[in-house]
C-alpha cells in the first residue's frame, strides 16, 4: 500500500517557530521565506529561507501589528505593512542607514490591500482603488512613483515567477485584470472573465481569492480556478478550470480538470503536474494537462491516477514539550491548519513546518498500466531518467507474450525526444558556426533534460544487461535489439557502433551467423572499420565473414591499407597488388612488404612476378630498376639472384 | 518412350533433338549382394516399364563403373560417364545410396536419299557435366526437403516405405524436369534477393519478430517479395532448396490462376475492421469454406543435425509472401489458421504496399530502366545471391533465356574452368557474330557478361568489362 503513495512531503522541511498568540507567521511567496514575528518585531523577527540554512534574525521597533512583511530580492530592503495606508521600509544593505522610512499610498482614501516586490528595489502597492508601482531609493530613504493605475480591486493574486499580478474587479469579483511588471515598466494585459457556476444574488462578491491560483505549467502561465458546483444541481462534482494567460492576446479557457467530487480543495503544481488536495477524503488528485484522454472531449482531463493520500510523514517533536524525547510522531496530513502556496509549498503554521510537495515516480509505474501512457507521462517529468530506464528493463525482463509492439512504442517515444534534442543541438551548433552576424536572436544552447535517453544510456542501463540474461530467449533478445535499431533509424538517428557490436555478439553467441550475414547484406549494420575488424575476427567460425569484411572495407574507401594487409595475410599477394593498383596507390607501397609476403608463399613464380613488378616501378619512378637502400630489399635481391640468376635482373637503361 | 522435341530445323528436313531424360534410377548395392537378388538393389527405376533384366543390367553396369573408377581415386568417385549416345551421372547422396541419371545427348537427324534411314549425329560435347550434375543433386535435395533422408525412411519403415516414398515423389517430379532448358543457373542454385532500403527491411524484421512472438508455434519464417528473398530464418542450404521449390513450383502454380482472373486476389478479405488481401497458398484455399482442409505440406530441414519436420505454411498478400514453419508435431486447425489470417493478413497487406512504394521510389532515384548494352549473370557463393539479366521470368514449365543456347554453353564452359582452379581468374571469349563473353571470378564471386558489339577488339572488351566491377548490391541506399 505504501508503494502507492505517489506524493510526499520533502525530507528536509523548513522549520520555524510555530504560530501563537505572541508569534505571528508570514510567508513570502516570492522569496519563499517564512517570517516569525514575535511581539510585532520587538522581541525578534526570524526569517527562514527556502533551504533553511541562512536564516536571518533581527529586531525592529514595535510600531503596531504587522500585517505583511517581505524582503525585496536578495534581502536588500525589508518592507513592512502595519497600517492600512502606508508601508514602512528598512534598508538591509550594509553602509546604509537602517532607520525606517515610510510611504503612504498616493490615492486618497484608498486602503492598501498588500504589496509585492518585483525586483530588488521595485515594489507594487495594491490598494482597493488600484495599483501603484514604485521605485525604492534606499540611499535617499524615499520612493519614486513610476506608474499607477486606478481600478476597483477586491483582492489580488501575485505570481512572482512571472511578476504578474492578478486583480479581482467588478462586484462579483470574477473579472480578472492582470498586470505584468518588468524592469520599471508596468503593462496592462487583457482582462478576462471567469465563468461562475450560478449567479444567485448579484451585488455580492462570489469569486473568492481562495479559489484562484496562478502557476506556470509547461512554461505557460495559467490561472487555475477551482469551480465548485452547487450541490443542488446534478453536477458530478467540482472541477478545476485552467485559463491560459498569454502576454498578448485574450486569456482563453484551455483545460478542465474533472474532480468528480465535492468538498474543500487546495491546489499545488509540482513538476508541471496539477495536484488537487481534497480535504474530506484526505487524498490528492494528479492531473497532467498534456495527457490526452482519447475517449473524452478536447482538453477535459480525468486524473492520471486514482486519488491517493500523501505519503505518511513523521515529525520529531522538539521544543519545550518534548525535551529529550526525539521519537517521531505521525504528522496530521490534510490538516485544516495547513496553508497551501504556489507552486508546491505546504505550510503548517501551527507546527512550524514548511514542506515542498514532491511527486514520486516509482509508484506511478505500478499504478499506470498502459506502458505507452506511462512513458509519455514519465518523459515529461523532471527526474525521470532512472525510472524510465528501470521501466525499460522491467518491461524486457518479463518478456510477456505480445510485448514486442509495446516495446516498439516505448522505443519510439524515447527516440522521439532524443531526436528532438539532437536536432535542437544541431541547429544550435550550426547557428553558432554561422556566427553572430545575423544574430539579433541570441542562440540558446538547448537544455538536455533527463528525458533525453540516448543510446549510451540504453546500452549501459538496459540493453547490455538484458542481452546477458539467461532466462530470456535469444529470439526475443535479438527482436528487441532490432526493434531499437529500427526505431533509431526511423528517427534518422545514427546508430552507435556498440549497439551493432551487441547485436553481433548475441548472434555469434547463438551461432546465428546466417542471420548476421543477412543483416549485413541489407546494411542494417552500417559500415565501419571497427565492424569490419570484428567480422574479420569471426572468419574462423564463419568463413563468409571474410568477404563481408573486405566488402565493407572497400565500401568505406578509407581503408585501403587495411585491405592490403588482409589480403597479404591471406597470402593473396597478387590480389593485394591488383587492388592497390586499382585504387592508384601502387607507387607508395612498401616493396619489402610485398616481397616478404611473396617469399612466404614459397611460390617461385609469384616471387618472380612481384619482384619484376617492383623493378619496373623503380625504373619508372627513378629511371633505374635497382632498389634503394632505404627500401631494405637486399635480402630479396640476393634471393632473386640465387633463384633466377644474374641475367634475370632488368638491365639498367644506359644512354 | 523417348521424349523428343525438335529444337530447330536447319536445312531441308534436318531435325535437331535436345537432350532428354533416358533413365533415372536409385539403388543401394548393399541390398542385394548375392547373385539372383540383384533386383533388391533397385529402389526406384524410371521408366518403370523397362524389362527387369535390363534394369538389373543397367544398375550393375553403373555399380561396376563406380567400383572400378574408385580404385584410381578413392576420395572422388566418378561423377559422369560420357558415351556417344548418352551421358550418365552418378551421385551418392547418402552412404551406399546411388542416384543415376542417364541423359540422351542432343542429336541431329539428317535425311538421306529416299529409302535410306536418316543419319543420326550425336552432339556428345554439347551438354555439360556441371549443369546436369547439379540437376541430379537438386533432385535429391528436393526429395529430401519433402521426405527427409533415405536413411530415416529406412529406419521408419524399411525398404518398403522408402520405395513407396521414392515412387510417389519422383513419379511426378521427373515430369517437371526440363533438361533442355537447364543451364548455369542450375549449377549455382542461387537465391535472388530483393533490393530494399534499410528502413523497410527493418520494418519487415519487426513484422517477422512480432508474428513469431505472438504465434509462438512458429519456428522459422521466410519473407519474399516479387519471388525474391528478403529474409530467411532457415539456414542457407535449406533456404536454397525451399526457394527453388517456391519460385519454380508453388508461386508459378498460384500466379497463373491470378493472371487468368480466377481466384482474383483483388477481392480483399475483411478481418475485424481491416481490409486485407492475405490468403494461404498452402493449406486452406478459402477459410470461409466449412469444408476447408487444414493440411499443410511437410518439409524436412537441418537434416544433418537436429532433423526437423515442419509444416510449411505459405501465406501471401499482394506481392509479399511469407513462409511460416511450424513443428510437424503440432496440430494445426481452423482456429490457428484464422488467428494467423487475422494477425498477418492486415499487417502483411500494409507492408506489401510499403515495399512496393519504396521500391518504386528507389527505381525512380536510380533512373529509368535503360536497355543495357550487355547482359550478365552474377553469383556469389558466400550468400548464394544470384542475379541474371539473361533469364526471363521462370514459370513452372520452362525458364526462358534471352540469349542463344550456344552462348549459355560458353558460360557453362567458363564456369567449369573456374571450378578447376582456386585462384581469381578472368576469361574472355570471342563467340560467333560479334558476341564477346567475359567471365570473372573474384574471391567467391562469379560474373559473366555477354557483350554484343560490332568489330570490338580484345582491348575494348577488356576495357568495358572492367566497368562490371560494379557488384550488384542487395541493400540499396535511398538518396535523401
Amino acid at each position: 500500500m505504501s508503494e502507492e503513495h505517489y506524493l510526499e512531503l520533502c525530507d528536509s522541511p523548513v522549520q520555524f517557530e510555530n504560530a501563537s498568540s505572541v508569534n505571528n507567521v508570514f510567508f513570502d511567496e516570492a522569496n519563499k521565506q517564512v517570517f516569525a514575528v514575535r511581539s510585532g518585531g520587538a522581541t525578534g523577527v526570524v526569517v527562514k529561507g527556502p533551504d533553511d540554512k541562512n536564516s536571518i534574525a533581527f529586531r525592529m521597533e514595535d510600531k503596531g501589528e504587522v500585517k505583511c512583511i517581505k524582503f525585496s530580492y536578495e534581502n536588500k530592503i525589508l518592507a513592512v505593512q502595519r497600517s492600512p495606508k502606508s508601508v514602512d521600509f528598512i534598508n538591509f544593505m550594509p553602509d546604509l542607514p537602517h532607520s525606517e522610512f515610510s510611504q503612504e499610498c498616493k490615492t486618497k482614501n484608498a486602503t492598501v490591500l498588500g504589496f509585492c516586490w518585483t525586483s530588488w528595489n521595485e515594489i507594487v502597492f495594491i490598494t482597493d482603488q488600484g495599483v501603484e508601482f514604485y521605485q525604492v531609493l534606499p540611499d535617499k530613504r524615499s520612493l519614486k512613483l513610476l506608474k499607477s493605475h486606478s481600478i476597483n480591486v477586491n483582492w489580488y493574486v501575485y505570481c512572482p515567477e512571472t511578476s504578474v499580478i492578478l486583480l479581482s474587479t467588478t462586484v462579483q469579483g470574477n473579472v480578472l485584470q492582470p498586470f505584468a511588471f518588468k524592469c520599471g515598466t508596468m503593462s496592462k494585459m487583457s482582462k478576462f472573465e471567469i465563468e461562475l457556476p450560478v449567479v444567485t444574488k448579484p451585488a455580492k462578491i462570489i469569486l473568492s481569492e481562495r479559489d484562484i491560483a496562478v502557476a506556470t505549467i509547461y512554461g505557460q502561465l495559467y490561472v487555475m480556478y477551482l469551480k465548485h458546483h452547487s450541490r443542488t444541481g446534478n453536477n458530478p462534482g467540482a472541477e478545476v478550470v485552467l485559463y491560459h494567460l498569454q502576454r498578448e492576446g485574450a486569456c482563453k479557457r484551455s483545460h478542465i480538470l474533472k474532480l468528480n467530487t465535492t468538498g474543500k480543495f487546495a491546489l499545488n503544481v509540482v513538476d508541471n503536474l496539477v495536484i488537487v488536495h481534497h480535504q474530506s477524503s484526505q487524498t490528492s488528485f494528479m492531473f497532467d494537462i498534456k495527457m490526452k484522454d482519447t475517449d473524452s472531449n478536447l482538453n477535459i482531463h480525468q486524473p492520471v491516477l486514482p486519488a491517493r493520500s500523501i505519503h505518511p510523514y513523521k515529525i520529531a517533536l522538539t521544543g519545550p514539550a518534548a525535551v529529550g524525547s526525539q521519537t517521531p510522531v505521525p504528522c496530521e496530513l490534510y490538516s485544516s491548519t495547513w496553508s497551501v502556496f504556489q507552486p508546491d509549498i505546504i505550510i503548517s503554521a501551527s507546527e512550524g513546518y514548511l514542506w515542498y510537495l514532491q511527486v514520486k515516480l516509482k509508484p506511478v509505474v505500478s499504478l499506470l498500466q498502459d506502458k505507452s501512457k506511462l512513458m509519455e507521462f514519465l518523459l515529461r517529468r523532471r527526474d525521470c531518467k532512472m525510472v524510465i530506464l528501470s521501466v525499460c528493463s522491467q518491461m524486457l525482463s518479463r518478456g510477456d507474450k505480445g510485448s514486442l509492439p509495446v516495446v516498439a512504442i516505448v522505443f519510439d517515444k524515447l527516440n522521439q525526444v532524443y531526436k528532438e534534442y539532437l536536432e535542437a543541438e544541431q541547429s544550435y551548433t550550426m547557428a553558432v558556426e554561422c556566427g553572430p552576424s545575423r544574430g539579433s536572436t541570441a542562440h540558446k544552447r538547448p537544455v538536455r533534460t533527463q528525458a533525453v535517453i540516448d543510446q549510451s544510456d540504453m546500452y549501459t542501463h538496459v540493453l547490455s544487461l538484458f542481452t546477458e540474461r539467461k532466462d530470456v530467449s535469444h529470439k526475443f533478445i535479438i527482436a528487441v535489439l532490432m526493434e531499437y535499431i529500427r526505431s533509431l533509424n526511423q528517427f534518422q538517428i545514427t546508430v552507435q557502433h556498440y549497439l551493432y557490436e551487441l547485436v553481433i555478439k548475441t548472434l555469434v553467441q547463438h551461432n546465428l551467423l546466417y542471420m548476421l550475414h543477412q543483416f549485413l547484406q541489407y546494411h542494417v549494420l552500417s559500415d565501419s572499420k571497427p565492424l569490419a575488424c570484428l567480422l574479420l575476427s569471426l572468419e574462423s567460425t564463419y568463413p563468409p565473414a571474410h568477404q563481408l569484411s573486405l566488402d565493407m572495407l572497400k565500401r568505406l574507401s578509407t581503408a585501403n591499407d587495411e585491405i592490403v594487409e588482409v589480403l597479404l595475410s591471406k597470402q593473396q599477394v597478387l590480389g593485394a597488388l591488383r587492388f592497390i593498383r586499382s585504387v592508384g596507390g601502387h607507387d607508395n607501397i612498401s616493396a619489402r612488404k610485398f616481397l616478404d609476403a611473396a617469399r612466404q608463399t614459397k611460390d617461385q613464380m609469384l616471387f618472380y612476378t612481384i619482384f619484376r613488378f617492383f623493378e619496373q616501378r623503380n625504373q619508372r619512378l627513378r629511371g633505374s630498376p635497382n632498389f634503394t637502400p632505404g627500401e631494405h630489399c637486399e635480402e630479396h635481391v640476393a634471393y632473386f639472384k640465387q633463384a633466377f640468376g644474374e641475367q634475370a635482373f632488368i638491365k639498367p637503361v644506359t644512354l | 518412350m523417348l521424349m523428343i522435341s525438335p529444337r530447330m530445323a536447319t536445312g531441308m528436313q534436318e531435325k535437331q533433338y535436345t537432350p532428354s531424360l533416358l533413365n533415372f534410377f536409385i539403388y543401394n548395392p548393399k541390398f542385394g549382394p548375392r547373385e539372383g537378388e540383384e533386383e533388391k538393389k533397385i529402389l526406384f527405376y524410371h521408366p518403370s516399364d523397362v524389362e527387369k533384366n535390363e534394369k538389373i543390367r543397367n544398375v550393375g553396369l553403373c555399380e561396376a563403373i563406380v567400383q572400378f573408377t574408385r580404385t584410381f581415386c578413392p576420395s572422388k568417385p566418378a561423377k559422369s560417364l560420357h558415351t556417344q549416345k548418352n551421358r550418365q551421372f552418378f551421385f551418392e547422396p547418402e552412404e551406399n545410396f546411388w542416384i543415376v541419371m542417364v541423359v540422351r545427348n542432343p542429336m541431329v537427324e539428317k535425311p538421306n536419299k529416299e529409302g535410306k534411314p536418316p543419319t543420326i549425329e550425336y552432339q556428345e560435347e554439347e551438354i555439360l557435366d556441371t549443369v546436369y550434375g547439379a540437376v541430379l543433386q537438386q533432385c535429391y535435395s528436393m526429395y529430401k526437403l519433402f521426405n527427409g533422408t533415405f536413411a530415416r525412411a529406412m529406419e521408419a519403415g524399411g525398404v518398403e516405405l522408402l520405395t513407396q516414398k521414392l515412387e510417389k515423389f519422383f513419379y511426378r517430379y521427373l515430369q517437371t524436369l526440363h533438361l533442355q532448358s537447364c543451364d548455369l543457373l542450375d549449377v549455382f542454385g542461387g537465391i535472388s534477393f530483393f533490393p530494399l532500403d534499410k528502413m523497410t527491411y527493418l520494418k519487415i524484421q519487426s513484422f517477422v519478430n512480432r508474428v513469431e512472438e505472438s504465434l509462438s508455434l512458429i519456428k522459422y519464417t521466410a519473407f519474399l517479395y516479387n519471388d525474391q528473398l528478403i529474409w530467411s530464418g532457415l539456414e542457407q542450404d535449406d533456404m536454397r532448396i525451399l526457394y527453388k521449390y517456391l519460385t519454380t513450383s508453388l508461386f508459378p502454380r498460384h500466379s497463373e490462376p491470378e493472371l487468368a482472373g480466377r481466384d482474383s486476389p483483388l477481392r480483399p478479405e475483411v478481418a475485424g475492421n481491416l481490409l486485407h488481401y492475405g490468403r494461404f497458398l498452402t493449406g486452406p484455399s478459402n477459410l470461409k469454406d466449412p469444408e476447408a482442409k487444414f493440411r499443410f505440406p511437410k518439409i524436412f530441414v537441418n537434416t544433418d543435425d537436429s532433423y526437423e519436420e515442419l509444416h510449411l505454411i505459405v501465406y501471401k498478400a499482394m506481392s509479399a509472401a511469407v513462409c511460416f514453419m511450424i513443428s510437424a508435431s503440432e496440430e494445426l486447425g481452423r482456429e490457428f489458421c484464422e488467428q494467423l489470417d487475422g494477425l498477418v493478413g492486415p499487417q502483411l497487406t500494409l507492408l506489401a504496399s510499403d515495399i512496393c512504394e519504396q521500391y518504386n521510389i528507389n527505381r525512380r532515384v536510380s533512373g529509368p530502366d535503360k536497355e543495357p548494352q550487355f547482359k550478365f549473370i552474377y553469383f556469389n557463393h558466400m550468400n548464394l545471391a544470384e542475379k541474371s539479366t539473361i533469364h526471363m521470368r521462370k514459370t513452372a514449365s520452362v525458364s526462358l533465356t534471352s540469349v542463344h543456347p550456344d552462348l549459355m554453353k560458353i558460360l557453362g564452359d567458363i564456369h567449369a574452368d573456374f571450378v578447376r582452379v582456386d585462384e581469381d581468374e578472368e576469361i574472355i571469349v570471342k563467340a560467333m557474330t560479334d558476341y564477346w563473353v567475359v567471365g570473372k571470378k573474384s574471391d567467391q564471386r562469379e560474373l559473366y557478361v555477354i557483350l554484343n558489339q560490332k568489330n570490338a577488339n580484345l582491348i575494348e572488351v577488356n576495357g568495358k568489362s572492367t566497368y562490371f566491377v560494379l557488384i550488384p548490391r542487395i541493400g540499396s541506399k535511398v538518396k535523401k
